[in-house]
């Protein structure tokens, strides 16, 4: 039992430590607010590895299969018999393996913001918020009901919210934090829909019990299947829905819009949220249902494995384009979590098809290492030099060692440049993308070359180029140490987080997977990435006017991208003309002069009767008794010679 | 000629729309006590004379007069404490002041 506290404790302590700064943190706590959130999800992280190499080593495996294992539940809401809504938390790989990467990314970034955020008004406040989301993001993990997943999910979007919103008096900042609600909140009516069809169709919201039944055959799967809506099953339409609440959280394409603009909020927030953890959750989700995806609805896996690709290959253009560091870093996360996308969508389920769904894992684990680890970076740079504009910066090298080292690392690692993390997670993907989709694979292999091309656009830019103009700037040194501890730290993560033997532990069926590295596989992406970083390098390495040549020679399609392609523009041509003008202003006009009108009219109408008839009140004690009189009498008439 | 009840009648009827007729003529509040005081009576007169003439015997009417009778001395203690303090406020006992009452 001792074992299942511990667990509750995991999302528990910042749980606490958000209630304990949100209420008095402002008046009391101010100085120590840091380290009350940093000690509390210190514990917390020690908590969630000795529960992750429990369940990895000793507990989770019975008879080489890793068990899902329910370790506390309560029922909350019953509906019905066998339909309820529990609060409880489940250990299977993936989540044990997310709580691993929340609590531990989380913890950086608490360490860091000592450092960063010193010195804030609402400092507290911020710690505050960290805790509600690490909080949130802990529990959406564990989750062992769909319909827990949900609330957590949404608490998820409001920290988010809070967190991008939190320099409020920035107009920007404000647009941009409702933005993101505005846009996942819609993804997530999708995901609500979803959640309704799957459960009908289950009868349950519990996760183990929805997704046996929906693999193995059940009247609940046949029904599921044989019901037909406009040319898909009830079954992958409520799976795509689902995925539709998945994409919007994960920024894929149409509704990414909201993950650049997310980059208002303060940098560690943009590494916690926007990078690591937050944003991964709609990866999650689709490896959560897995089994009924691949087993059940491959045209549903499909549309993921679509979707992700091209969200990968749209990101990764736009992204070479941008000149505000923090987006191109949003830009390529969005990519980057495209390719975890697709590589669910080209997995199969068992063995060794199951190598996708392995992949996506590995790399959403290397992925938060290297990208937390950049973003960290970006934030120390922009600490510096106190703008987030390429153009400002420069020569950074030799000012920000540590920053300038560790970037470098997790530029090689997104690059996946062997031996750094990403290179094996993105090995992996592309050869689960080379066994089952073609088409997939060469928009992958690409990808990934522009990918480098633009993360050593990025580092070149920041750090050579030209000489850092110092003069305008206080020299006060790279940071404090507790914003460089946690770039060492992911640093040496990012070296060493490939090495770990990931099929070992998370595979689509729980089954040990053996992978072995294919070196002639391997030549193409690693030569193509070596090739981006080649163009950048001549283009970036030093100021020369190749770069403005090479964007004119492209033209159109450099102002696309550069314009991210316009997709916000359709978005508010879609709302503003469209929906504005066709739905929103007839039911102006209807509520103004139907529903008000008729309210008024009623009004109107009391108004003028009683004014005609108030004379009648006058005050006048012998009028009413002429009145009164008069209709006694008249009752008299009436019962002398009518109703006799 | 023998005193029969439509006679007693005539005379309550009489009596009632003299009341009614000072009730509703008079403006002084004073003067439309007493008109109420006629319809009282007026009404008594009548249980009287339907006791004496249709009931011979019982008394039902009779102490419904004596209720009436005390009711009206109720009446118009209350009355004229209205009055008075009417008279306090608007230095009037005229009925026509009297109309604050109202919209």
């Amino acid at each position: 039992m001792s074992n299942a506290l511990s667990i509750i404790l995991i999302p528990g302590l910042p749980l606490l430590s958000f209630l304990l700064l949100g209420l008095f943190g402002r008046k009391y706590l101010r100085e120590n607010a840091g380290w009350i959130g940093t000690l509390s999800l210190l514990a917390s992280t020690v908590l969630s590895l000795v529960t992750a190499f429990n369940y990895f080593f000793v507990s989770g495996k019975v008879s080489g299969v890793y068990q899902q294992i329910i370790v506390a539940k309560h029922t909350w809401l019953e509906f019905s018999h066998g339909v309820s809504i529990d609060m409880g938390f489940m250990l299977d790989p993936i989540s044990v393996m997310m709580i691993v990467i929340v609590t531990f990314v989380s913890l950086m970034v608490h360490i860091y913001s000592l450092g960063y955020m010193k010195g804030e008004e609402r400092f507290a406040t911020y710690y505050a918020f960290l805790s509600l989301f690490t909080f949130s993001m802990l529990g959406l993990v564990l989750s062992s009901n769909i319909f827990q997943i949900y609330i957590f999910w949404e608490l998820v979007g409001v920290s988010s919210f809070l967190l991008i919103g939190f320099y409020f008096d920035k107009p920007s900042a404000v647009a941009a934090s409702k933005k993101a609600f505005i846009v996942t909140r819609f993804a997530d009516l999708g995901f609500l829909i979803g959640i309704l069809v799957l459960s009908f169709g289950a009868e349950t919201l519990d996760f183990k019990t929805l997704i046996e039944r929906l693999t193995t055959s059940t009247p609940q799967l046949n029904s599921m299947i044989g019901a037909s809506f406009l040319g898909a099953s009830s079954l992958t339409w409520g799976l795509l829905l689902v995925f539709a609440g998945g994409a919007g959280k994960s920024a894929m394409f149409p509704l990414h819009i909201w993950l650049p603009d997310a980059m208002e909020g303060p940098t560690p927030v943009s590494a916690l949220i926007h990078a690591a953890t937050m944003v991964v959750a709609g990866v999650y989700l689709v490896a959560r249902l897995f089994p009924v995806f691949a087993i059940s609805a491959p045209g549903a896996l499909q549309v993921v494995g679509y979707v992700g690709a091209f969200s990968a290959l749209i990101a990764a253009v736009i992204a070479c384009t941008q000149t505000d560091i923090k987006r191109v870093l949003a830009y390529s996360t969005m990519s980057q979590i495209g390719f975890m996308m697709f590589a669910l969508g080209v997995s199969g389920y068992g063995g060794e098809h199951g190598l996708g769904y392995m992949a996506s894992m590995f790399h959403l684990f290397t992925h938060a290492m290297f990208k937390a680890l950049l973003f960290l970076g970006a934030g120390a740079v922009i600490h510096y030099v106190h703008s987030n504009e390429m153009e400002d910066m420069g020569g950074l090298r030799s000012k920000m060692p540590v920053t300038h080292l560790t970037f470098l690392i997790a530029c090689l690692a997104i690059s996946g440049i062997p031996p750094f993390a990403g290179f094996f997670s993105k090995e992996e993907i592309l050869l689960a993308a080379f066994q089952h989709n073609k088409l997939i694979y060469a928009v992958a292999l690409f990808t990934s070359g522009l990918t480098a091309f633009y993360m050593f656009r990025l580092y070149f830019s920041i750090f050579w180029n030209k000489e850092f103009h110092a003069e305008h700037h206080d020299d006060h040194g790279e940071g404090p140490m507790t914003m460089k501890l946690p770039l060492i730290i992911l640093g040496l993560m990012a070296l060493i987080a490939g090495f770990v033997p990931f099929s070992h532990f998370v595979t689509s069926d729980g089954q040990m997977l053996e992978t072995e590295m294919h070196i002639v596989f391997s030549v193409a992406p690693v030569f193509l990435a070596l090739t981006g970083i080649l163009i950048a390098f001549r283009l970036y390495k030093s100021e020369n006017p190749g770069a403005e040549k090479i964007a004119s020679a492209f033209g159109g399609l450099y102002e696309w991208a550069l314009h991210k392609f316009y997709i916000d523009e359709i978005y508010l041509f879609v709302t503003k003309k469209i929906i504005f003008n066709l739905i929103g202003k007839p039911s102006a006009w209807i509520d103004r002069n139907i529903v008000d009108g008729g309210v008024n009219l009623s009004a109107d109408l009391t108004g003028d009767t009683s004014d005609l008839i108030k004379d009648w009140q006058s005050g006048k004690l012998q009028k009413y008794a002429i009145w009164f009189f008069a209709g006694a009498m008249g009752l008299v008439v009436v019962f002398m010679y009518v109703w006799r | 000629m023998e005193v029969g009840l439509t006679h007693i009648l005539f005379l309550s009827t009489a009596l009632f729309f003299i009341g009614v007729y000072g009730f509703l003529t008079r403006r002084n509040t004073i003067t439309m006590l007493m008109a109420i005081e006629l319809l009282l009576n007026s009404v008594n007169i009548n249980f009287i004379a339907f006791n004496k003439y249709l009931y011979g015997g019982k008394l039902e009417g009779v102490f419904f007069t004596l209720f009436l009778i005390a009711i009206a001395a109720a009446e118009a203690a209350v009355a004229i404490a209205i009055i008075i303090n009417f008279y306090r406020n608007y230095k009037s006992i005229d009925v026509e002041d009297a109309d604050s009452l109202k919209w």
